[in-house]
């Protein structure tokens, strides 16, 4: 089978995807009869309809083979997605967009500094990093739940800021505490003799869960083992969904007062939440570093939170309902984004910067939008159920 | 099973203060199994304080509990919080809602006692981490309804319900939990209609029959005559009255209840009515209206409505009669066609309608009709300042100012001519009781000096001599100022008593017209001949 046709019919798996997507959407959309349908589905997957747009362009202008953009997703999906559906629990819970999500972040960053220094590598190098970071994103998890529960309401606000705060802890750990406190031995630490240095060479553990299970299909590279670690994941979310714990988060979620009245442990409830999406942010950092091969001490974890959220809701999601087809329409649209962009800007007018700033622009200005698309989105459908409502009263009438 | 000598319940001289202020003294009563305990007493009369204190609600153990003693089968409980009255055998169903929106009927009943299966996780991380057992919560659920006997689909998800339908899942829900033996239901058919409230009062029968004892809380007298076997009256937090249901009318208990004598109202009463409406005049018509209103129908409601007279709308929860004034005035998306004093009005803009002279006192009084955070003079003042300029004065011609003075005047004026009990005009309005928040609604329609008024469920929820003293008011107004009134209200007796013609809505349309002294079986065939012709096709 030659290369081209195995891209088309990817692009065409793609290509039915969105369409059913589209459908699906569109169905349950004409299934309530609205007064202006194609509108209403518009605007309600706006953010997806803007980014397949951008996409589409980037592609155009950018002239990369269609090769090597399948090449880069697949890298892209196997790196992020873990990271991105570390995010569903707490949206699940009622919680939003959990920016403390770099806590995790952190947790797994420590882990992998400590099995560099030790010298650990390939697979029992990354449980064994994945094993140091449990304990560590259980507690800040718990912690972060903690004050969250105090700042009910303003979750996404309060998560965010505790990021920066914690990231000041981390920088006291891994900066100071670390040669002095926590023997490091290695060439990581600095030769003043406490502080491991800026960049972390991750060559013992580099892409050894991506290529433990090597498959390679014309010049692509498929990630298999990544990927079966992401399925099970998402099959630990549907199960979790239909657990009793998922359960009450779905009820947490909808009311918190009615919850707490049929006995539901509503704070014990919404910090296991944190705690499950922190503890898997933290897994979901030491995949994303095992690919990228080096760690940046101090700069890796700090992004992450936002370019995970910024990514899930590029993929439909809003900050009350989210699901695994958005996270991985998500991670496509938002990184085949970020990878066209400085290519095409280049191309267009010769200048890359563009880029980088559209990085940057974008994931702020999506989270903002799909911020405000939420509420307004929120009152639509009240109308388009009070119209839903009168209409099949009268279709009642009319039969 | 407990010997019949030893009461189920038992209520020993239970007293309670908040802080030195005594609201509850000598409470003593006792309760069977299977027997219905009828409680009513105005608002303010001690009965919630009561059903906290025998539920366990943390309100009482926080501030210091209760004295006395409360007997359950001959042995004293003390509840710590209304958890361990659950587990003790006491089931309750709140005034408000206590449901979860987006969940349907079967995951409210078993909410929280949902059904698992065995999950391998739960051996390390605890029972929560079992999956649902989606078909024997059905099971579970659906044998709860199946006690009540009323037709609610499991699967319906609550968002979708209407009132009544809430209310059967929130009492099947205590049923569903084993060994529930008193049920405390508090105002359960406050929101509901007579027919509604009438299927409820079956279920409680049926309820009986299964040794379930209910203490039932109402504000309708009749359906406590009709269901209880023992009432029990309150007043100033003393139980003033305990007596079994025999020989007993409205009027004795009403008495009871006040201390005073109330003119019961009846048929007799419509005679006094106001009758200086002009036959001919039309001041409203409303043509082939719909109305987009969750829980409501409405469609192809066409209604003359004559200057000067007190028009009533009747009809079932549901079937279209709120919907009606909510959707003239705008506050919910509508069609059709609205002739006001011969000028048409637009739709959805209830700033046009207010200045074209109509005025609306909402169902919804504390989310539509009130500004609960601010004092009694702004809530009195807010719309006409806000549709009519009034209540401001200019200084140098281009600031506008609200005029301070005229404000409090009017209100006072307003507080003294309802008899609004308040401490100011500068009270809160979220501190007056309900009987009171909505004379306050009345005062703010009135002050916008509107020629045709409508009045949605002004009494609901309200106990007795205050609800006297509202249609009293309107009735004054109606004669006083000549304003037509449009009054909109599931009681059917109180229509009666006030009103000229009654409109009964049905399906969404006018059924039909009558006046008020037309018999009671005229307008039950009325407010049910579209079931019927539904149940014929």
């Amino acid at each position: 089978m030659s290369f081209k046709t195995k891209m088309n019919n990817f692009f065409k798996g793609v290509k039915d995807k969105c369409v059913s997507l589209f459908k699906s959407s569109k169905t349950k959309v004409l299934k309530k009869p609205t007064l202006n349908g194609t509108k209403e589905l518009l605007i309600k997957n706006i953010v997806p309809i803007m980014f397949i747009v951008i996409g589409i362009i980037g592609v155009y202008f950018s002239k990369f083979s269609a090769a090597t953009i399948v090449n880069e997703m697949l890298t892209r999906l196997a790196r992020n997605s873990f990271l991105v559906i570390s995010l569903l629990i707490p949206i699940m819970a009622g919680m939003g967009l959990n920016f403390g999500m770099t806590l995790g972040a952190m947790a797994g960053q420590i882990g992998l500094i400590l099995i560099t220094d030790w010298g650990i590598v390939g697979i029992p190098g990354i449980i064994l990093a994945a094993i140091i970071s449990t304990p560590i994103s259980i507690l800040l998890g718990w912690w972060c739940g903690m004050i969250l529960n105090k700042a009910k309401g303003r979750e996404m606000v309060t998560s965010y800021i505790i990021g920066f705060f914690v990231n000041g802890v981390y920088q006291l750990v891994v900066l100071f505490m670390m040669g002095v406190i926590i023997p490091i031995k290695s060439e990581i630490l600095l030769p003043r003799g406490h502080g491991v240095r800026n960049m972390v060479n991750l060559q013992g553990i580099r892409k050894s869960l991506d290529n433990l299970i090597p498959l390679r299909i014309g010049t692509v590279n498929i990630p298999v083992a990544a990927f079966i670690l992401i399925a099970l994941l998402c099959f630990f979310i549907i199960w979790f969904r239909k657990t009793k714990l998922g359960q009450d988060m779905r009820a947490v979620s909808s009311d918190m007062e009615v919850a707490r009245a049929s006995g539901i442990n509503v704070e014990k409830t919404r910090v296991l939440s944190i705690i499950i999406s922190t503890v898997l942010a933290g897994y979901g950092m030491i995949v994303y570093l095992q690919n990228m091969g080096t760690l940046n001490t101090y700069n890796s974890h700090m992004q992450i939170g936002m370019f995970s959220a910024a990514a899930l809701l590029v993929g439909g999601a809003s900050v009350a309902k989210a699901n695994i087809r958005n996270v991985f329409l998500g991670v496509i649209l938002f990184h085949l984004m970020f990878y066209v962009a400085p290519y095409a800007g280049k191309n267009l007018i010769g200048e890359a910067q563009l880029g980088e700033y559209f990085r940057v622009f974008v994931s702020y200005g999506v989270i903002t939008i799909a911020l405000v698309i939420y509420e307004v989105s929120k009152r639509r459908e009240n109308r388009i159920e009070a119209t839903l409502l009168r209409e099949s009263t009268e279709g009642e009438k009319n039969a | 099973m407990s010997d019949n000598n030893i009461p189920l319940l038992e209520v020993r001289n239970v007293k309670k203060d908040f802080f030195g202020n005594v609201v509850l003294k000598d409470i003593n009563f006792t309760l069977k199994e299977g027997e219905i305990l009828g409680l009513v007493g105005e608002n303010g009369a001690g009965k919630s304080t009561l059903m906290k204190i025998l539920f366990g609600m943390k309100e009482i153990t926080e501030t210091g509990g209760y004295e006395g003693s409360i007997l359950l089968n001959g042995k004293e409980v003390k509840f710590k919080s209304s958890f361990d009255a659950l587990n003790a055998g006491f089931g309750m169903v709140h005034q408000e809602f206590s449901l979860i929106p987006e969940f349907t009927a079967t995951e409210n009943i078993v909410l929280n006692r949902e059904s698992v299966k065995y999950s391998f996780a739960s051996e390390l991380y605890g029972d929560r981490l079992n999956t649902l057992d989606r078909e024997d919560m059905r099971k579970r659920a659906v044998e709860a309804i199946k006690k009540l006997q009323v037709n609610l689909d499991e699967n319906m998800s609550v968002s979708q319900m209407p009132v009544g339908y809430k209310q059967f899942t929130e009492i099947s829900r205590e049923l569903s939990r084993d060994g529930m033996k008193i049920l405390i239901l508090d105002e359960p058919t406050a929101v509901l209609t007579e027919n509604e409230a009438e299927s409820l009062l079956q279920a409680m029968k049926r309820l009986k029959a299964h040794g379930i004892a209910i203490i039932f809380i109402t504000h309708r007298l009749q359906e406590i005559i009709d269901v209880c076997d023992k009432i029990i009256v309150m007043r100033d937090g003393k139980i003033v009255e305990d007596m079994k249901n025999e020989n007993i009318n409205i009027r004795q208990i009403a008495k009871a209840m006040v201390g005073r004598e109330v003119s019961q109202v009846q048929n007799e009463n419509s005679a006094q009515v106001s009758n200086n409406f002009s036959e001919d005049e039309t001041i409203l018509e409303v043509k082939n209206l719909w109305v987009d209103m969750p829980g409501e129908i409405v469609h192809d409601v066409n209604l003359k409505v004559k200057r000067g007279e007190i028009l009533g709308i009747a009809g079932l929860a549901g079937q279209g009669k709120i919907g009606i004034p909510n959707g003239i005035m705008g506050l919910f998306n509508a069609g059709g066609e609205v002739i006001f004093n011969g000028k048409k009005l637009p739709h959805n803009n209830p700033k046009e309608c207010i200045k074209n002279g109509l005025a609306f006192v909402s169902e919804d009084r504390r989310g539509v009709g009130l500004l609960l955070d601010e004092s009694l003079e702004w809530n009195v003042s807010f719309g006409a300042m806000q549709a009519q300029n009034r209540f401001l004065k200019k200084i140098c011609g281009i600031i506008k100012w609200r005029d301070k003075a005229d404000i409090k005047k009017t209100t006072e004026r307003c507080i003294q001519a309802l008899q609004i009990k308040c401490t100011s005009s500068k009270q809160k309005a979220r501190e007056l009781s309900g009987g009171n928040q909505q004379k306050i609604c009345l005062a703010k329609a009135f002050v916008l000096k509107p020629k045709l008024l409508f009045v949605s469920e002004a009494t609901r929820g309200i106990d007795i001599g205050a609800k006297a003293l509202v249609l009293d008011a309107l009735k004054k107004y109606n004669k006083e100022s000549g304003v037509t009134i449009v009054m909109v209200s599931s009681e059917l007796e109180e229509l009666r008593s006030v009103c000229s013609r009654i409109a009964v809505v049905t399906d969404g349309k006018v059924a039909g017209i009558l006046p008020s002294s037309s018999s009671s079986d005229e307008f039950g065939l009325l407010m049910v001949a579209g079931h019927e012709a539904k149940e014929a096709v």
